[in-house]
Parts: C-alpha cells; sequence; structure tokens
C-alpha cells in the first residue's frame, strides 16, 4: 500500500527481506478475514433494510464497529507484512481512515441526497427527483440573495484586515504592559459567539434601552434600530463577526511585524524616510505573505459563518442578512426539506471550492510579483 | 560615517511635542480599542446581576447606577443562597454544562492524538499511497478546511440516524475532531518541522523502534506545540453551534445551543440571560488569559518563517 523510502534511517538496509513468509501470510489472512467480515456485514444490513432478509441489526451502527476492526487489521496487516515501513504507515493510517470515513462518504451519500425529494417531516419518504432540486435552486431568489450576501460578507473582511493590520501596528509599537493590552484584545476571539452576539445584539444593541442605541441617538442617529432595515443589519452582523475574528488577524499580522528584522526598519530611517513612506514602502511589502495567509484564512473562516445569524436575525429582515449557511439552516428546521438543503449545500460547495482556488492562484501570482 | 551617525540621532530625537502627540494617539488607541473588547463582556456580567427596571433603563454603573442583585444566578440556581437548595434549572446547565465540556476535551484530545502522529508521519517519512505523495496527503488534511459545515450537516443528520448517533455526545465528538483536525495537524506540522531530525536518529541507533523514539524522544519536546493545538481545538469546539444546534435535541445539547434557545413565551429573562452567558463564556475567558501564550502560538504556527 505504501511505499517509502525512509529518510531519518537509511538502516537497516531493507527490512522487508527480513521478514518470514509465515508472518506475510499471518498479515494477509488477518486483511482477508476482515475485509470478508466487513463486507458480509455491509451485506447483510442491506438485506436487511431492503426487507429481502429477516436478519440484521436494528441500526447500521455495527458497520461502524465493523470499520473500526477493518482499520485496526489493516494496521496490523501493514505491520506484519511490511515491518518497519509498515510501522511508518502506522503513523498516518487513524487520521486517513477517520477523515476518509468522516468526509469523503457523507460528501458522496451528499450528493445523493442532493438528487432526491426528501422532506424528513413528510411520509413519503425519499423519492429521487434528478436535477429537480438544481433546477429549483437557480430559480430560487433567497439563496441568490444569500449567496450575494456572502459577497459583502467576504469584502468585509478588507475592513477587517485594515483594522486588524493598525492594531498589530499599535501592540508592536514601543508600548508599556503590552502584554496586558494583548490578552484584552485577543479576548473576543475566545469567547462564544453566540453567547455574546445574543447579549450585544440583543441587549447591547437594542432598541429602547441598549447603551449602543444610546450613545447613537447622542451622536444625532434618531432611530437607532440596528437590525430593521436591510443595510444596517448587514452592518451590524458584520460588526459582530468582525468583533469576533478581528484578533485572529491582528495576532498572526503581529506576529509577521515582530519577525521583521530591525535593520531594514533602520535603513529606512537613515535615508530619511517618513513614517508614513517607511510603512508604505518597507513594512507594507515585507508583510504581505503574512497579510495574504491571514486574509485567506479569515475569508475561509468567514465562509463558514452562520451562528451569529441564526441565533440573532434568523436571516431578517426579509433575508438581508442570510448567509448560506444560516439559509440552508432554516430550510431544514423549518421545512425539513433535506434534499433541496443539501444540493444548495452543495452547490456551496463547489463554488467555494471554485473560490477558494482562484484566490489561492491569485494570491501566490500577487506575492510573487510584490517581492 | 560620522555625517551618517549624526544623521540617525537627529532622526531619532523628534520635538518633545510630536513625541507626546503620538504617545497621546497610540494610548489612546489602545485604551479605546481595549474599551471595545472589554464594554460586552462587562455589560454581560453586570446585566446579570440587575433586575429588569436596570436592564430596561439601561444602568450601567454597579452601586452608583443600581443595586447588584443576585438574581439571574438564583434563576440558574447559581447564587449563594440557592446553591444549597435543589434547583431543576441548575441540573439542566450543570447536564449541558459537562456536555460542553466532554465534546470539546474529547474532540481535542482524539485530533490532537490523531494529528499528530499523521503530521509526524508527514514530517519525517516519504508515503505514496497510489499516485498520492506526501504533498497531496497534506493537502487532503488541510483541504478539510475549506469545507463549510452545512455541507457536512445534513447527510450527517441522516447518517447519524442511521447509525443511532444523533444526539449522543459521541457523535459531536467525531464530527468536531473532524473540524480541528486539519489545524492540529498545521501546528503540529510546523512543531515537528522545527525538530532537529539528528535527535530521532541518534535514539534509533541507540536502540529505540520508530515507535519508541516518537513517544520517548519527540513527543517531550513536541508537548508545547501539542498544548497550543489542544488549546486552540478546545476554543473552537467549545464555541461550535452549527453542528450542536442541528444534531442535537435533549441528551447532548451543548451550552451555546441552551444559550441560544433561551427565548421564552412572555420576552427576555435578560438576567437568567445574561447569566448563563457569563458562564458559556467564563471557562474559555480562564484558559485563554492564563495559557495566552499557548494559544498564539497555535495561531502563528506556520504562518511565520
Amino acid at each position: 500500500m505504501a511505499e517509502q523510502t525512509s529518510t531519518a534511517n537509511a538502516w537497516p538496509a531493507n527490512p522487508a527481506d527480513l521478514i518470514p513468509a509465515s508472518r506475510k501470510r499471518l498479515g494477509w489472512g488477518l486483511l482477508a478475514i476482515a475485509t470478508l467480515a466487513l463486507l458480509a456485514i455491509i451485506v447483510v444490513q442491506i438485506l436487511y433494510k431492503t426487507e429481502m432478509s429477516t436478519t440484521g441489526f436494528d441500526t447500521w451502527r455495527p458497520v461502524i464497529y465493523a470499520y473500526v476492526l477493518w482499520g485496526i487489521a489493516l494496521g496490523a496487516w501493514q505491520v506484519l507484512t511490511r515491518g518497519e515501513d509498515g510501522q511508518r504507515a502506522l503513523f498516518l493510517l487513524p487520521a486517513l481512515l477517520f477523515t476518509i470515513a468522516m468526509v469523503i462518504f457523507p460528501t458522496l451519500f451528499g450528493f445523493y441526497i442532493a438528487l432526491t425529494d426528501w422532506n424528513l417531516s413528510s411520509f413519503t419518504g425519499r423519492r429521487f427527483n434528478g436535477l429537480d432540486n438544481f433546477w429549483q435552486m437557480l430559480s430560487d431568489p433567497y439563496y441568490r440573495n444569500a449567496l450575494l450576501n456572502m459577497v459583502l460578507y467576504v469584502l468585509a473582511v478588507l475592513v477587517e484586515y485594515v483594522i486588524a493590520f493598525a492594531l498589530a501596528l499599535l501592540l508592536n509599537a514601543q508600548i508599556r504592559a503590552r502584554k496586558l493590552f494583548r490578552v484584552v484584545f485577543l479576548l473576543p476571539l475566545m469567547l462564544s459567539p453566540v453567547a455574546v452576539s445574543w447579549m450585544v445584539g440583543k441587549s447591547l444593541m437594542e432598541y429602547r434601552f441598549g447603551p449602543a442605541a444610546t450613545l447613537a441617538r447622542h451622536l444625532g442617529w434618531n432611530n437607532p434600530a440596528f437590525f430593521s432595515d436591510p443595510i444596517t443589519a448587514r452592518i451590524s452582523i458584520m460588526m459582530l463577526d468582525a468583533w469576533t475574528f478581528i484578533p485572529f488577524m491582528m495576532i498572526m499580522l503581529l506576529a509577521g511585524l515582530q519577525a521583521m528584522s530591525r535593520e531594514v526598519l533602520e535603513a529606512a530611517r537613515v535615508d530619511g524616510a517618513t513614517a508614513w513612506q517607511t510603512f508604505w514602502q518597507v513594512t507594507f511589502p515585507l508583510m504581505l505573505p503574512v497579510s495574504v495567509t491571514a486574509v485567506i484564512l479569515r475569508i475561509i473562516f468567514k465562509l463558514k459563518l452562520a451562528d451569529i445569524i441564526i441565533t440573532l436575525t434568523s436571516g431578517g429582515p426579509g433575508g438581508a442578512t442570510d448567509s448560506v449557511s444560516s439559509f440552508i439552516y432554516r430550510e431544514y428546521r423549518d421545512r425539513s426539506n433535506v434534499g433541496y438543503g443539501t444540493m444548495l449545500a452543495m452547490a456551496y460547495l463547489v463554488l467555494i471550492i471554485v473560490f477558494v482556488t482562484w484566490l489561492l492562484k491569485l494570491a501566490s501570482r500577487f506575492v510573487r510579483n510584490v517581492n | 560615517m560620522s555625517i551618517q551617525t549624526t544623521d540617525y540621532t537627529v532622526s531619532e530625537i523628534r520635538s518633545p511635542a510630536a513625541f507626546l502627540a503620538s504617545r497621546v494617539f497610540i494610548y489612546g488607541a489602545l485604551v479605546f480599542w481595549s474599551f471595545v473588547c472589554l464594554f460586552p463582556i462587562y455589560w454581560t456580567i453586570t446585566t446579570s446581576f440587575k433586575s429588569a427596571v436596570d436592564v430596561t433603563q439601561g444602568h450601567l454603573i454597579p452601586f452608583v447606577d443600581f443595586m447588584p442583585d443576585w438574581k439571574g444566578w438564583r434563576s440558574l440556581g447559581l447564587s449563594p443562597d440557592s446553591i444549597f437548595q435543589t434547583s431543576t434549572v441548575r441540573d439542566e446547565f450543570i447536564k449541558r454544562f459537562m456536555n460542553s465540556v466532554i465534546t470539546s476535551v474529547g474532540a481535542s484530545s482524539l485530533a490532537i492524538v490523531i494529528g499528530s502522529l499523521a503530521a509526524y508521519g508527514l514530517t519525517r517519512y516519504r508515503y505514496k499511497f497510489a499516485w498520492f505523495k506526501n504533498e497531496d496527503i497534506s493537502f487532503f488534511f488541510l483541504s478539510q478546511l475549506i469545507l463549510p459545515p452545512v455541507v457536512l450537516a445534513l447527510p450527517f443528520l441522516v447518517l447519524y440516524r442511521e447509525v443511532a448517533l444523533l444526539d449522543t455526545r459521541i457523535g459531536l465528538v467525531l464530527l468536531y475532531t473532524l473540524m480541528v483536525l486539519p489545524i492540529v495537524i498545521w501546528i503540529m506540522r510546523d512543531q515537528f518541522n522545527s525538530i532537529p531530525v539528528e535527535l530521532e536518529e541518534a535514539a534509533l541507533v541507540d536502540g529505540l523502534t520508530i515507535w519508541g523514539a516518537f513517544f520517548r524522544i519527540v513527543m517531550p519536546i513536541a508537548l508545547p506545540g501539542m498544548v497550543a493545538a489542544f488549546i486552540l481545538a478546545m476554543v473552537l469546539c467549545w464555541n461550535e453551534y452549527f453542528f450542536a444546534a442541528l444534531l442535537t435535541s435533549t441528551d447532548a445539547k451543548t451550552i451555546p445551543v441552551m444559550v441560544a434557545s433561551q427565548t421564552g413565551s412572555q420576552g427576555i429573562n435578560w438576567w437568567s440571560m445574561a447569566a448563563l452567558a457569563t458562564a458559556a463564556i467564563a471557562p474559555l475567558a480562564i484558559i485563554g488569559i492564563a495559557l495566552e501564550r499557548y494559544l498564539i502560538m497555535g495561531m502563528t504556527a506556520g504562518s511565520v518563517k
């Protein structure tokens, strides 16, 4: 299965030669038995569930146990037949088997669900309906709206980046109590977004008595309703999300700033550059690789945005703050529409993969060009 | 040479006024942002000690604006006078809290174990599974980071029902492990790369097996990285809402789901809501402040070379 050339030690030369044939037979036998057992249990289950036989288990859980045992047998087979190379493969196997079981299978299954008309609350059950969900999706104004919102939310990352960079510069300046400020600035990241957005969104920004609303009134905004018209509601959501995640970018940028060599900055100052010039012509270009990493990671997290929206606005007013995730969540919660919801999710996955791949390509070219 | 030196010192010493202005600006900005970070937390904590009137009138400072009261905590059964009485709400809360603890610790531990092993293998050995080489395997693991929860949520809902894992802690642990695994592998790969290979070579020459070398030589050195990865994983799992909201209903509900489901029929009980929110954020705030160093180490892994 795995052919390795060791880098850590090239000695003993080829351990495979030293393994007796009986041990190899044992390994193969074990793997064969485990594979047969796994397949047998799956076949029995399928027959039972399709009511073609009467023996079987109530749930599919035994299949999971069989899979785990099969994984163990696979590891034993590696060690028995391939000796030290097998032991090396053992490092990777658990994570690999786990991820394959948890991602590949459910995703494939998801593509199948996406092609069915399946409402969990109706009694008709699952019905294959081909691309119907897909055509429905194309003409769904709410889904398109959610996608548009995602574009806006992703664009908001740029603003977050500017703020995070400014904060990183502040923390990198000659200041006292740097550690204290760093802890304080980091705090929002650790707190449950649901709990905080609840407290902030529903009471701090409450229309009648919330301090934020009172402050807004003092600043001359007569009608400080943060969640009632589409644009303000979007901005409020962006702000709450930014509050949580700015520290994340800030810490990465701060690490970048601290890793920068002092000499370059000194040299710029010796050449008579002002602070402004130093920043734009030295600091910023040098920080580009870190910045790009931070922004891309942040965008990836942003694409998953859901919890704040679900708890605060449930997409309202009129779907104005919906992210794709929160929209699909409600599609399931309110209508139990698994088939259609999964189609939306799968379409989103494809869009994300295309977008992130493009982003990574763009980023690598961008960084190369500037440096 | 001497001219340059003078130049340097001249630019170093700016006018006192400019210096003072820049100090005022820097500290002003720092204090302002500290306020932005802390005020919501302050608001949450103080609200848990307010009565209805104090909330609706927007009172802010305890003892000046309003008299603190244990109302919120009493409704959770956690105030000094109610802590020894039986309270169904407290039992409920403790159950949710323990669910959160078990799922996040369980998932983080599992992810650390299998993630560290995989990261170690990937940094030390060359693998070839069919046509997949090390880089492809690494990319496969890290690409899971892109996968939005919503893609897996509905298939898992159906699959978990079939395998009787819906509304169980184990089910959540497995999903959370999947969620944090890419991050753990990312951090640990960086960590193992920074450990010189010569150490293990020496151990192998001394007769340790490769697994012995891993456990006795490499693991102790990589421990700080593991702590960092663990803390970061903890933060993500503890705060996770999406999967928990979809896949749990009565038994395995976690704290964030409990917080989000607090809208009563007769409006919101701000005080109990605030007490609950405080209890939800307190553990991580404490861990975060105590182990801030590791958290930063985890977040900056691999980003700065």
